[in-house]
């Protein structure tokens, strides 16, 4: 899942001779042999789950680099492979905002400062860290939006890979989805959580060794990085640079540089990373503080990287579309000719890639839709058990039924997702409005988190009002603004039409900073107007400065968060300059 | 679990595989440009392949 990316239409055109893939019988030893060891997986790890609390929370144990790259796996599914390098087509080196002001940042912020209160305070889920700083019903609306929020995510990544199967392959649309989601359920059913990370680790290899050949292939035609530079020059010179043009909206994506720091930077993605239970999920498996720190620094170092795997084909194929000389390859169109960014990165794949190499990068794709789904499965199981089901139903459950539950939800999570699924490839309007309202739901949540761990004041009226009110102004931005060329309905506009912006991606960077500051405000003037409630001794571990420091002087210098984060931070600041 | 071991295993055998490929696959294994890029990055997955199962053996009879 990923941050404001349209929903991924593959076939919003006929099936095309360049998209078709022609696999040989090594192609399916190499997918045949990856789902094999993904189930071993899954039964491997059954034999060290004992309790709820594994299956749930992996009992703590994971060892930090391997939650560190699930931490970015969970993330990897089929937006972020496949709309990062549409992305990088259309928008260009901007599309690297998404990770070197965005991610980046966020993750360090998350493993130095909030990770201490959500690792230290014993907390289970993200909901139940809401309950212990503010009250129930806090959590009650982050864990229904929370549950939704997941299944529908899995359920349009599910959709996107069954389309995307029968485009490629013509493999049947139901198969596809009902095979991929029964290889899931069988290793979250048999390992819980901890089958689901080991294999996001795998998954996340997967992707880099079947994608990362792409990149280094294409450009050859282009004659390297030079000929890259030099044909872009010619066609579309901003698209080479992250930041000249951001002074006004006269660049590809329409947003000024304010615009890209607050609301791609510091309200969608702080909101995304630190607060999404499916990422924070990870960083909460592993076997000690300083791992579960570490969890989303160690993620950063290869996140940083990812650009030159996703980005740059994108870059690389719309060079090469407008290339009379290149190596034959072009951006497949849609009916009414416009250039279809989403199918960029599986049409290069069928253009560059020979039979061996072809099943080793559907193998990733697959593994990327898996690691996303896997990742919303295991969320969604645990919030609806711990947060939900306990805490309405079954207060005094004991373990084996709290597991038996989990084990259900796992089950309904699966199927209701499928339902998804249809629901995304029957109505597509319906799954855009709701991947809109979606795009910003996390923004509110960051701004109650702020309050709520770096203030000792900030109560619950503050924190619940301030979530519904934030998300209905939200709501109301988006009825009352809309981007040049959409019509008033699902894309926005639907109050009515007033405020007008160049693009989508400003449109929506904007709900999200009203949405943030809307939540913000209400909950400071809520809080001012109430006061405080709760005493220095019941926030102990839940707030910034009621929080121990962490006494890390006993571990090496490079395992220190505040040394990673700030080494990171330093390497992100030089790739914005580089390509700046 | 040492979750090298199944990385090792994993990466070592598609490895092989598309090393294997690369030596008889003929004209079918070749990139567009002529490139063996099966034999190529068969052995780099390979060699990684291999790498983590050294460190997991390793560490295996270390603790």
């Amino acid at each position: 899942m990923s941050i404001l990316l349209d929903m991924l239409l593959i076939s919003s055109c006929l099936p095309l001779a360049s998209l078709q893939m022609h696999l040989l019988p090594v192609d399916y030893v190499i997918l045949v042999a990856y789902l094999a060891v993904i189930i071993a997986v899954g039964f491997v790890a059954k034999r060290y789950m004992k309790s709820a609390d594994d299956f749930f929370l992996s009992g703590r144990s994971i060892p930090g680099w391997v939650t560190g790259l699930a931490f970015i796996s969970a993330n990897l599914g089929a937006q972020e492979v496949l709309g990062m390098a549409a992305s990088g087509a259309e928008y260009g080196m901007m599309t690297s905002h998404f990770y070197w002001v965005g991610a980046i940042p966020a993750m360090v912020f998350l493993g130095v400062f909030m990770m201490p209160m959500y690792y230290g305070s014993k907390a289970r889920s993200v909901p139940e860290y809401l309950k212990m700083r503010y009250d129930e019903k806090t959590r009650t609306f982050n864990s229904i939006s929370f549950a939704l929020l997941t299944l529908f995510s899995s359920g349009i990544s599910m959709h996107a890979l069954a389309d995307m199967l029968r485009l490629l392959l013509g493999w049947n649309y139901h198969v596809s989805l009902f095979v991929t989601s029964a290889i899931v359920l069988a290793y979250v059913l048999k390992g819980g959580l901890s089958s689901a990370i080991y294999n996001e680790v795998l998954q996340f290899f997967m992707i880099v060794f079947g994608i990362a050949p792409l990149a280094w292939m294409a450009l050859h035609d282009l004659g390297g990085w030079e000929g890259l530079v030099a044909r872009m020059n010619e066609v579309k010179p901003q698209a080479m640079h992250s930041w000249v043009g951001t002074s006004g909206t006269e660049n590809p994506m329409g947003v000024p540089w304010y615009g890209i720091i607050l609301g791609l930077g510091f309200v969608l993605s702080f909101g995304y990373w630190c607060t999404n239970f499916a990422e924070v999920q990870r960083a909460l498996a592993a076997n000690s503080m300083g791992a579960a720190r570490r969890t989303p620094l160690i993620g950063a170092i290869p996140k940083m990287l990812f650009p030159a795997i996703v980005i740059l084909p994108g870059i690389i194929a719309f060079a090469l579309t407008s290339d009379v000389v290149g190596g034959g390859y072009a951006i497949p169109k849609d009916v009414h000719g416009h250039l279809n960014y989403n199918q960029v990165l599986p049409s290069m794949i069928v253009h560059y890639f020979p039979s061996g190499m072809l099943g080793l990068a559907l193998t990733a794709l697959m593994a990327s839709f898996m690691s996303g789904m896997a990742a919303n499965v295991t969320a969604f199981n645990t919030v609806w058990t711990y947060d939900i089901y306990q805490q309405k139903f079954g207060k005094d459950k004991n373990d084996a039924q709290l597991m038996m539950m989990g084990k259900l939800a796992t089950v309904a999570g699966i199927l209701l997702s499928i339902g998804c699924a249809y629901l995304a490839s029957n109505w597509n309007n319906i799954m855009a409005a709701l991947q809109t309202v979606f795009g910003f739901i996390n923004a509110p949540l960051f701004a109650t988190f702020l309050l709520g761990m770096f203030t000792k004041r900030s109560n619950s009226t503050g924190a619940f009002w301030g979530l519904v009110i934030g998300t209905s102004a939200a709501l109301a931005f988006y009825g009352l603004s809309f981007a040049t060329g959409n019509p008033p309905g699902v894309k926005g506009g639907w109050i009515s039409p007033v405020i007008e912006f160049r693009k989508e991606l400003s449109q929506g960077f904007s709900v999200a900073i009203v949405a943030f500051s809307t939540t913000f405000l209400v909950n400071a003037a809520l809080t001012l107007i109430k006061g405080r409630e709760k005493s220095d001794d019941e926030l102990r571990g839940l707030v910034y400065s009621l929080t121990p420091k962490q006494a890390d002087g006993d571990e090496p210098w490079y395992a220190r968060p505040a040394v990673i984060g700030s080494l990171v931070l330093l390497a992100c600041l030089i790739l914005n300059l580089i390509f700046w | 679990m040492d979750l090298r071991f199944p990385i090792g295993y994993l990466f070592s055998l598609l490895g092989l595989i598309l090393v294997v490929w690369g030596v008889i696959g003929g004209k079918e294994t070749l990139a567009k440009d002529g490139l063996n890029i099966n034999l190529t990055w068969g052995i780099v997955m390979l060699v990684f392949g291999a790498v983590m199962w050294f460190f997991a053996k390793r560490g295996a009879k270390k603790g």
